[in-house]
């Protein structure tokens, strides 16, 4: 980790005297520390006490015990088999990818079309896509539903599940703004090298563009993963469902038996691939929309 | 063949719109002192009478002919008001920019380094196809579909449909359950807004801060954003039990009561704002955190030895550059708190106690998956649809005045 504390501004007019001792062993700008500590144990307790109980029995939970249970390897047991969890994973790991997927391939090959090429109307097409901003899929969740399931054509379920979502007005916008601040040089030495706009897309612009890639499919992969509603109504075939359905029956009959244990399984189970996903991308992520302080 | 007898004739609505957008156009030509006072009387009168008819008039008047109640009749001009609201809107900003000698439209292409060749539009169209064939077809569709359906009774399994004119609006007028809904979603996204943004606020302002690990705590408090809503929600509910929740467990040890969280009423609305705002925080850190690297520090430098204090500093110069991202963040939170709050309910309180948790998006999917009822679900779903389409306009009306007044 670099910290260049020359290169940022610190207004500090005794920076030269000698400090005093007790300065000098706290901290320089303590209050900021003591409100990030307070906000980061405030922020990820509950997920530290869903990870502490998800070791747990029901006894155990109601004792309000703060030391690791007994019933870990029962829990995720009981979370993994007995509820499946584990083909709901499976399913959700599939759509969430193919959703990031489609919508970033497709979100590329549009802003190639609304960047690289001449022809009227341009602003017309921008804005068709655009405008579907404020259209959000819950809007038309009724309408969607009908329609989808009004035909029986479909190869697969998810087919039906996946494809009405796979356009993205967001991921189309942000790559025509990238695609825009990129030098013209790179298109007009494509040019003269006689590359096609194909050729230019996969050998110059993609190269070009792993840190909005990146961004974009983190943010569509988690789109995927937190289905819930569409798939909710949509999938009849329980064996199919996504794992945020398989969550929510966890959390089903609360009162009767060991349930908290499988249930905070659950929730660990569920967070942890989009965590990774984003720990894994985060430098990716957070460079896709400038957030780092040396860029 | 029977003459249609109508309560108001739709001549007078339509001479009520052009004399509406006339009245407003010469107000505007008044104001600004900019073009032709008879342009403007004509083109307002024209915008006026579009916007009055071009929502009641593919209806064919049904609203106001004889024989429907006056709720009908109030929907039918709260119909002409809206198409007033977009037609006067849009009509005077095309029109002013002709009377300033500005481009009517956006200039068609000013792209340096596009392709040359007589197949662009092809090309184009060829790699833009997939994007706009999935909107045309579950976008755009799906939206006339919301707009036809939302003036049918029709049901999912039933094979007919009837048209009924604009009562699966009206009734909404007189549905207190469905207002009290509505009010719910509202106060959840002020609840929202008020405290996760300012949390934020002030959260990323010291991450701004030339601190030690600022990377590591960045990590450790955006990561919420990669929870799902039914996460949150189940978390939640184990922390909120009346018995189980270690809240409740504190809160006996240290006061001597436990709060029955999420079979309460006040209690349970509480409930909800309290996980969706732990679930939407990070999310606004993140972007606080972007918005705080976009201010220049040179800004602020010549402020403090101008001898501003840092709460100066922080109202003058930092909150005020900062209004882009306050705009976009109350859009998104106000998305989140009307749409994707809907699943952490769903864990949380299932709605309940007695529909108190139930929001508008809820009520849509009891309305027409639960109860099969498609015309008043989607008359429902319009009603999200114009709260949408408002908070855009808001973003964009209000927000660009202020980047304007800060614009550095």
């Amino acid at each position: 980790m670099t910290e260049s504390a020359s290169s940022r501004f610190v207004f500090d007019p005794s920076a030269n005297r000698q400090r005093p001792l007790w300065r000098r062993l706290i901290p320089q700008r303590w209050y900021a520390h003591l409100i990030l500590i307070i906000s980061v144990a405030v922020i990820t307790f509950p997920m530290f006490y869903a990870l502490l109980i998800s070791t747990q029995s029901n006894p155990e939970v109601y004792n309000h015990k703060f030391t690791p249970g007994s019933k870990f390897f029962d829990n995720l047991h009981t979370v993994m088999v007995q509820r499946n969890m584990g083909r709901f994973m499976l399913n959700s790991f599939v759509i969430a990818l193919s959703i990031a997927v489609g919508k970033t391939v497709m979100s590329v090959l549009a802003g190639l079309g609304l960047v690289y090429f001449r022809y009227p109307g341009k602003w017309i097409v921008f804005g068709f896509v655009l405008i579907t901003l404020i259209m959000p899929g819950d809007v038309l969740l009724i309408a969607l539903y009908r329609r989808v399931v009004s035909f029986d054509g479909w190869p697969h379920p998810y087919v039906a599940l996946t494809l009405p979502l796979l356009a993205s007005a967001t991921g189309v916008f942000i790559f025509r703004q990238h695609f825009m601040t990129m030098p013209p040089d790179l298109s007009e030495a494509a040019q003269l090298d006689g590359a096609s706009p194909i050729q230019f897309l996969f050998q110059v612009l993609i190269p070009l563009s792993w840190n909005t890639i990146g961004a974009l499919m983190v943010i569509m992969f988690l789109f995927g993963w937190n289905q819930f509603l569409w798939p909710l109504i949509l999938l009849r075939d329980q064996n199919l469902q996504v794992v945020q359905w398989g969550m929510q029956s966890l959390t089903q009959n609360l009162e009767v038996g060991d349930n908290f244990g499988p249930m905070m399984m659950g929730v660990i189970i569920t967070s942890l691939p989009p965590m990774i996903v984003f720990l894994i991308l985060q430098r990716q992520f957070m460079k896709g929309f400038a957030l780092t302080r040396d860029k | 063949m029977e003459e249609i007898v109508y309560i108001v004739h739709p001549i007078v609505v339509t001479l009520v719109g052009a004399a509406l957008g006339a009245v407003y156009f010469a107000f505007l030509r008044w104001q600004t002192q900019v073009g032709s006072l008879n342009a403007s009387l004509v083109v307002g009168a024209i915008a006026g009478a579009i916007g009055a008819t071009m929502l009641t008039a593919p209806l064919g008047y049904c609203m106001f002919q004889d024989g429907q109640s006056d709720e009908d009749v109030i929907v039918g001009w709260i119909m002409v008001t809206l198409g007033l609201l977009l037609t006067l809107n849009i009509g005077s900003v095309i029109l002013w920019r002709y009377f300033r000698g500005q481009r009517l439209l956006p200039r068609g292409d000013t792209t340096p380094g596009a392709f040359r060749g007589r197949f662009g539009f092809v090309y184009a169209m060829a790699v833009l196809s997939p994007t706009i064939l999935v909107l045309i077809y579950f976008v755009y569709l799906p939206m006339l579909d919301t707009l036809r359906f939302s003036t049918f009774l029709a049901r999912f399994g039933a094979p007919r449909t009837r048209f009924i004119c604009v009562s699966n609006f009206s009734r909404m007028l007189g549905d207190l359950d469905y207002h009290s809904n509505l009010f719910l979603s509202f106060a959840l996204s002020f609840g929202i807004i008020i405290i996760a943004m300012s949390l934020a606020l002030l959260i990323a302002s010291m991450l701004n801060q030339p601190i030690r690990g600022a990377n590591i705590y960045r990590t450790l408090l955006i990561w919420p954003y990669a929870i799902s809503p039914i996460v949150a929600g189940s978390i939640f509910g184990l922390l909120l039990g009346t018995e189980s929740g270690i809240v409740n467990r504190v809160l006996d040890l240290a006061f001597g009561v436990k709060v029955p969280w999420l079979v309460t009423v006040p209690a349970a609305q509480v409930s909800v704002v309290l996980a969706s705002v732990w679930n939407v925080i990070g999310f606004n850190i993140l972007f606080y955190t972007a918005g705080l690297q976009t201010i220049p520090k040179d800004l602020l430098e010549s402020a403090s030895i101008d001898g501003a204090s840092a709460w100066q500093r922080f109202a003058r110069i930092t909150f005020p550059l900062l209004s882009p991202f306050t705009f976009f963040l109350i859009v998104t939170n106000t998305i989140y708190a009307f749409f994707d709050t809907f699943g952490l309910i769903f864990v949380l309180t299932r709605g309940g106690p007695t529909e108190s948790t139930f929001t508008a998006m809820y009520r849509v999917y009891v309305t027409g998956i639960l109860a099969s009822d498609i015309g008043k679900s989607t008359a429902q779903s319009l009603i999200l649809f114009l709260i949408v389409v408002g908070i855009t306009i808001f973003q964009f009306r209000v927000g660009q005045r202020r980047v304007q007044y800060g614009n550095y």
